[in-house]
């Protein structure tokens, strides 16, 4: 994000301070008797602790039943949330918070600095043993890193309550996006004498206490999580919905007959469904850019296929897929072609030239050829290469269709089909040729994106490692305005084609009409089911 | 017989530790753990994480654990996905609703399969039989991942007569038992038919006939009995197969049972939830095998313990 942008967006925090932000209902509108909301998971919730949760389902559930720094509003920009407002100190490196005074824990006792101490401590403490440990050395708090390997103690963590409602943060280095990573729900505070009491059954229904619009009031595992409102959040007042229940339905299309047969106020599209339920239900029917990247991963490390090495090979892959075909025939949900790293919605984030992107399909056939003939390939020494992909019909058909394109310019795709942990397990051991690889980014910035591709990211599987790449990275933490370091970045990943960008992600999903409030230009789709009502129909 | 039920009871122990060692081994050499993640967890992290789920320890150590566990407190661990569950509270909130709609599939199972196997072959080569045969053929070849959709899209979306799934009450079993018993029912079907057949042309029912006993003594009486052998000893794994629940029918009608955590703890690697499950299922299996075999005792005299 543009450092200007950013200052606009601490003072718009700061400008709303004392404003309600909860649903916002107009005037002259008729809210429904039944102001319950019901909406679809796919999967079982695995916690309700904010410091152990690592699903993106997770983090819907927590965010009404918690509240952290932060929120974002319908179109992802920040407001407060038990934070007013901050300061950062001249060098950029120490954040202020004030913190309201009339946030309250769900049992009545007051939300306090000390409550953010503990919780971020907690989420480093090699005792928690925190799955999303590794996000709080991300945002750069001083001394994390040496937190989670157990080197210091928690208490050196640099987060101090300087009283009751101010919390200052010590972060390594400058970063200008730190705001933005506070709505992220592992940073949200919990409650120490609930959880000391309670051991890990704090997060049971009944014994949880949250400070979020909504407390839980029932949790089968698998079949249904049910929150109702809760009376002592600080803006109760302009809370609607008064009941949000989840339920689990695992499999999408049982989720939209579901749906269809009124069960459920919202629900994600299957795949291909989009054109027909846009016709019969424009008024239901909802594509809106999503903050994920899919691409196949190459293996240009020392395990990886010789060929592959070869620059001029994996452009002539890249050139060769035609990306159209897959949005427009396969997907048909309003996702984008993609011929960049970084989602093309990114909030301060623009596409730089990238050339091929400009072509027609038939140039980039022509010059993959031509470029795979130059690195030694052809009839008289064919390409053979492996492509593997997590079980999936669309990954299954998107693999299909490259492997029919890449036919065109002579090279043979074998297509391997594995489940999820042994995909993954086969990718972090460098057991692969090209992968199906997808990224969400964890906050609305393009860094969340470009990070991953630098050498010592940790998650860089193809082990594309490039002096001047991590140059560039490095350089834009702490640029004023590091945009035209990110489109640098994103040439050279297209100079070099480590990774074949395939498309940008739209989130496809039906949303009974008389919901209003729903988030649609919030890149990352959080959403509080405190600004969400019901109109009369 | 007393002496047998011990003895087979003695037997079960080393065979469930058998068990308990190969799936151990089995699921831990499967590539990846209960940690891999699309992000790969610094390595100081998942050190964490495996000593706090005592996965540094060696395999044998873990198994040793894992045992004593179970046998000092009946502990059989903590989930390692489900953070706040342990594996006894994920079974006892996910069995007793699989028990439930399991129990009630094979009543209608055996009711419904029993009596159209008998009615189709007593009233041999006639329509009833044709029909019954087609029936049971038909639901034998119809798989439930096909049927649990189809009902779904009558009953729910096109009837609205029942809700689409969840479990809140009985009008929520409907559907999980007919999808879960449909085939079982048509194999007793036609398990009872055949073996019915052969008995009615065996010697002591003419005998029985030729004394002079009404039909229906004869079916209900001298028949029935012997023609049931076959079904019992099907009717025992089919009953554990049944209230362990069915993958298939926890998806379609969300109904939180231990069929889909079973599959789940395999594919997330949550290795404590998958030794829990197989264990009950592998104790079941055995427990009903000793039933069915102290049945066969009760229904054919020829069978001495």
């Amino acid at each position: 994000m543009k450092i200007t942008t950013l200052l606009a967006s601490s003072v718009l925090a700061l400008s709303l301070a004392w404003q309600a932000q909860a649903a916002n209902v107009p005037e002259g509108v008729t809210l429904a008797q039944n102001q319950t909301y019901t909406f679809w998971l796919l999967d079982a919730i695995k916690s309700m602790d904010p410091q152990l949760n690592t699903d993106v389902e997770g983090s819907d559930v927590l965010r009404n039943l918690f509240e952290g720094l932060y929120n974002e509003d319908s179109k992802g920009g920040l407001v407060p949330g038990v934070a007013l407002s901050h300061d950062v100190s001249e060098d950029g490196k120490t954040y202020t918070f004030q913190l309201r005074d009339d946030a309250k824990w769900s049992n009545g006792e007051p939300v306090t600095a000390n409550d953010f101490v503990y919780a971020w401590r907690r989420l480093a403490d090699p005792k928690t043993a925190s799955e999303y440990a590794w996000y709080i050395e991300l945002m750069q708090v001083e001394n994390a890193a040496d937190v989670i390997a157990g080197k210091m103690a928690p208490d050196q963590l640099g987060v101090t309550a300087l009283d009751d409602h101010t919390l200052e943060v010590k972060i390594a280095a400058p970063m200008p996006y730190f705001p933005q990573m506070l709505v992220h729900t592992s940073t949200f505070p919990v409650p120490q004498k609930v959880i000391e009491a309670n051991g890990d059954n704090w997060t049971r229904a009944g014994t949880l206490v949250g400070n979020g619009a909504y407390t839980l009031t029932e949790h089968t595992l698998g079949e249904r999580v049910v929150m109702t409102k809760n009376d002592t959040y600080w803006d109760a007042e302009h809370t609607v919905l008064d009941t949000l229940i989840a339920l689990t339905i695992n499999d999408v299309n049982q989720g939209l007959t579901r749906y269809m047969a009124g069960e459920l106020d919202r629900v994600d599209m299957p795949a291909g469904q989009y054109p027909r339920m846009e016709k019969e239900y424009p008024d239901q029917a909802i594509s809106v850019p999503y903050n994920c990247s899919y691409i196949y991963m190459l293996n240009v490390g020392p395990k990886g296929p010789e060929a592959l090495k070869d620059a001029r090979v994996r452009k002539a892959l890249s050139y060769a897929i035609d990306r159209d075909v897959i949005v427009d025939r396969i997907l048909q949900g309003g996702q984008h072609a993609a011929y960049n790293w970084t989602h093309w919605a990114t909030a301060g984030f623009e596409i730089p030239d990238i050339e091929y992107a400009d072509w027609t399909q038939a140039e980039r056939v022509e010059k993959a050829k031509e470029l795979l003939a130059e690195a030694g390939y052809g009839p008289d020494h064919p390409l053979t290469l492996r492509l593997q992909y997590n079980t999936s019909e669309d990954h299954k058909k998107i693999a299909i269709a490259a492997s029919q394109m890449l036919k065109q310019i002579g090279v043979t795709l074998t297509l391997d089909n594995y489940e999820w942990k042994v995909h993954t397990d086969r990718m972090q051991n460098q057991d692969f040729d090209m992968a199906r690889y997808a990224w969400c980014g964890d906050y609305n910035e393009a860094s969340t994106y470009l990070d991953l591709m630098a050498s010592y990211s940790g998650h860089n599987n193809g082990q594309f490692y490039n002096d001047a790449y991590d140059a560039v990275i490095k350089q834009s933490k702490t640029a004023e305005d590091p945009l035209p370091l990110y489109q640098e970045a994103e040439l050279i990943l297209a100079d070099q084609m480590p990774i074949i960008p395939i498309y940008h992600y739209a989130k496809v999903f039906m949303l009974k009409e008389d919901i209003k409030g729903w988030p649609v230009d919030n890149l990352n789709q959080s959403w509080y089911g405190k600004d969400l009502y019901r109109v009369a129909e | 017989m007393f002496s047998y039920i011990l003895k087979r009871l003695a037997i079960a122990v080393p065979t469930l530790l058998v068990l308990i060692v190969i799936s151990f081994v089995l699921m831990h050499s499967a590539p990846g753990g209960p940690f891999t993640a699309e992000r790969k967890l610094p390595p100081e992290v998942l050190a964490n994480l495996n000593a706090k789920y005592g996965l540094d320890d060696p395999l044998w150590k873990q198994i040793g654990t894992y045992v004593w566990g179970i046998v000092s407190d009946f502990d059989f661990g903590p989930s390692f996905i489900y953070k706040d569950r342990t594996v006894n509270e994920i079974i006892a909130q996910g069995f007793p609703i699989t028990l439930t709609y399991g129990l009630l599939s094979f009543v209608v199972a055996v009711v419904v399969g029993v009596s159209l196997g008998v009615a189709a072959a007593v009233r041999h080569n006639t329509l009833l039989d044709y029909i019954a045969v087609g029936v049971s053929i038909g639901a034998q070849v119809l798989p439930n991942f096909v049927m649990a959709p189809v009902l779904v899209l009558v009953f729910t979306l096109w009837l609205g007569w029942l809700p689409g799934g969840g479990w809140q009450g009985p009008e929520y079993w409907i559907m999980p038992v007919i999808a879960l018993s449909t085939s079982f029912m048509a194999s007793i079907a036609r398990i009872t038919r055949s073996s019915m057949l052969e008995v009615l042309t065996s010697n002591h029912i003419r005998t029985a006939r030729a004394k002079g006993l009404p039909e229906r003594r004869v079916i209900l009486r001298h028949a029935l009995k012997p023609a049931l052998l076959p079904v019992i000893s099907y009717l025992g794994p089919a009953f554990v197969a049944m209230i362990t629940g069915s993958v298939v029918v926890d998806i379609y009608f969300s109904t939180g049972g231990i069929g889909k955590a079973f599959v789940d703890s395999a594919l997330n690697r949550d290795y404590a939830v998958m030794m829990g499950v197989t264990i009950l299922v592998g104790a079941l299996t055995i427990f009903f095998n000793l039933v069915v075999d102290i049945l066969y005792g009760w229904i054919d005299p020829k069978i001495r313990y």
